[in-house]
């Protein structure tokens, strides 16, 4: 979708403020929350990209005025009520109401924390051969899905070259509407700054983004 | 001091995450003492420490060095101290020619077990904004510069795939050992955004 949490390039967010010994967490619930979604991801209830896609889903101007861990929790909560797992009552109530839905893995348990902690793999067996080489001139297609896509707006439409193949992964368009993993060939893709930004572009710039197949034609 | 002075007032929000607890704790979907299990893991499993580790090996290392460009998952896996970096690490070089500068546009990808969990600049809008577009601009917003020739690339993370810098090794550092060298290595000269410290320099 074409929201605001496609920033690439956008103008007038300011200057990159780092904060000298930031600490890991600045309030204790943000913790929580990041605990919570990790919980309930490992338990089953979503995927890595259906998290992110409810959190692009925000309104843009509660995207652009929540801290990072605020959109994680608004996200979070949207997405465990939209997939049956509590309700707006339970919520409003701050109390159970409502039988439980069954977690595909079960309920996360201390026996589960290992394992969160080792990323997960999405790596998967070819369904087709790779329609691109390395070195192959590619354009990045000019489309506008409205749900969930990897593809920033700022290449679009734009030609660079085909730098790696990291093999066939999960498709995060199609995760994220939990239409399956539908696996895509992904290349890092290599476009030069001033096609992207024009001849006012810094001529010393290289981007590159990792590419599903899908976003990709010859060129 | 009156007695509403001794508790910390809780905001709305924090509010509304000790209700999401709460549910998800009557429901049965999660222990609260394996949230408090993972907060730990993170604090204390997952930081810079580990990349650094990474990076010193790599200056010390010829043969790891080359099979961390090569295949970085792969030749992290073989030191024992820092296994835990799971699939698709892709470790880029700096080098006179060229410095690697990596960004997130879309949300916040970063390599957490490299790096720990990512500072809140990495994650907000100026940054992922302007890296892609004005990687010099976001470099002077650091402090830092590089040569006008130099090559700039940014690397931005649109999948599951993650970006290690592994920076060039400062001058001076001739003979030390990896420990020494790995207390040299900055969280943000692994993201691209800075440089090692040098040798005497206050840390």
């Amino acid at each position: 979708m074409n929201g605001v949490h496609d920033m690439g390039g956008m103008d007038g967010f300011g200057k990159v403020e780092p904060e000298p010994n930031e600490p890991m967490f600045h309030e204790e619930w943000e913790s929580r929350v990041l605990a919570m979604v990790r919980a309930m991801g490992a338990a089953g209830a979503f995927n890595i990209d259906t998290s992110r896609f409810y959190r692009e889903t925000l309104p843009p101007h509660v995207y652009l005025s929540s801290s990072y861990y605020k959109k994680w929790f608004l996200g979070l909560e949207e997405m465990l009520i939209d997939k049956g797992y509590l309700t707006r009552e339970e919520v409003a109530a701050g109390h159970a109401m409502q039988p439980a839905k069954a977690l595909k893995h079960g309920k996360f348990d201390r026996a589960n924390v290992e394992r969160i902690m080792v990323r997960g793999k999405f790596d998967r067996p070819a369904p087709a051969p790779a329609k691109f080489n390395v070195g192959d001139r590619v354009r990045a297609k000019n489309i506008h899905p409205a749900t969930h896509t990897r593809l920033p707006r700022y290449v679009r439409g734009h030609v660079g070259v085909v730098e790696l193949n990291h093999g066939c992964h999960v498709f995060p368009d199609s995760a994220a509407m939990e239409r399956g993993e539908n696996p895509q060939w992904l290349y890092t893709v290599v476009f030069e700054g001033r096609d992207l930004w024009g001849e006012d572009g810094d001529p010393t710039l290289k981007v590159s983004i990792d590419a599903f197949e899908p976003y990709l034609e010859p060129a | 001091m009156s007695h509403d002075h001794d508790h910390s007032e809780l905001s709305e929000t924090e509010l509304r995450v000790r209700a999401l607890e709460t549910i998800l704790t009557e429901k049965g979907y999660v222990e609260p003492a394996a949230l408090d299990a993972i907060i730990q893991a993170y604090e204390t499993k997952i930081g810079p420490h580990n990349g650094a580790r990474v990076v010193a090996k790599a200056w010390t290392d010829p043969a790891f060095k080359q099979a961390l460009l090569q295949d970085g998952s792969k030749a992290i896996g073989t030191l024992g101290h820092v296994s835990r970096v799971g699939d698709h690490l892709v470790v880029v070089e700096n080098t006179p020619e060229r410095h690697n500068m990596v960004v997130c546009t879309l949300c916040s990808c970063y390599p957490w077990e490299m790096l720990g969990l990512p500072p809140v600049w990495y994650k907000a809008a100026p940054y992922r904004s302007r890296a892609v577009k004005d990687p010099r601009g976001v470099l002077a917003d650091f402090g830092v510069a590089l040569p006008k020739d130099t090559e700039i690339r940014v690397w931005d993370s649109t999948a599951e795939t993650r970006f290690l810098v592994l920076p060039m090794r400062p001058a001076g550092t001739e003979g030390w050992s990896e420990e020494q060298l790995a207390e040299l290595v900055t969280r943000d000269s692994m993201i691209g955004t800075g440089f090692p410290r040098t040798p005497g320099a206050p840390s």
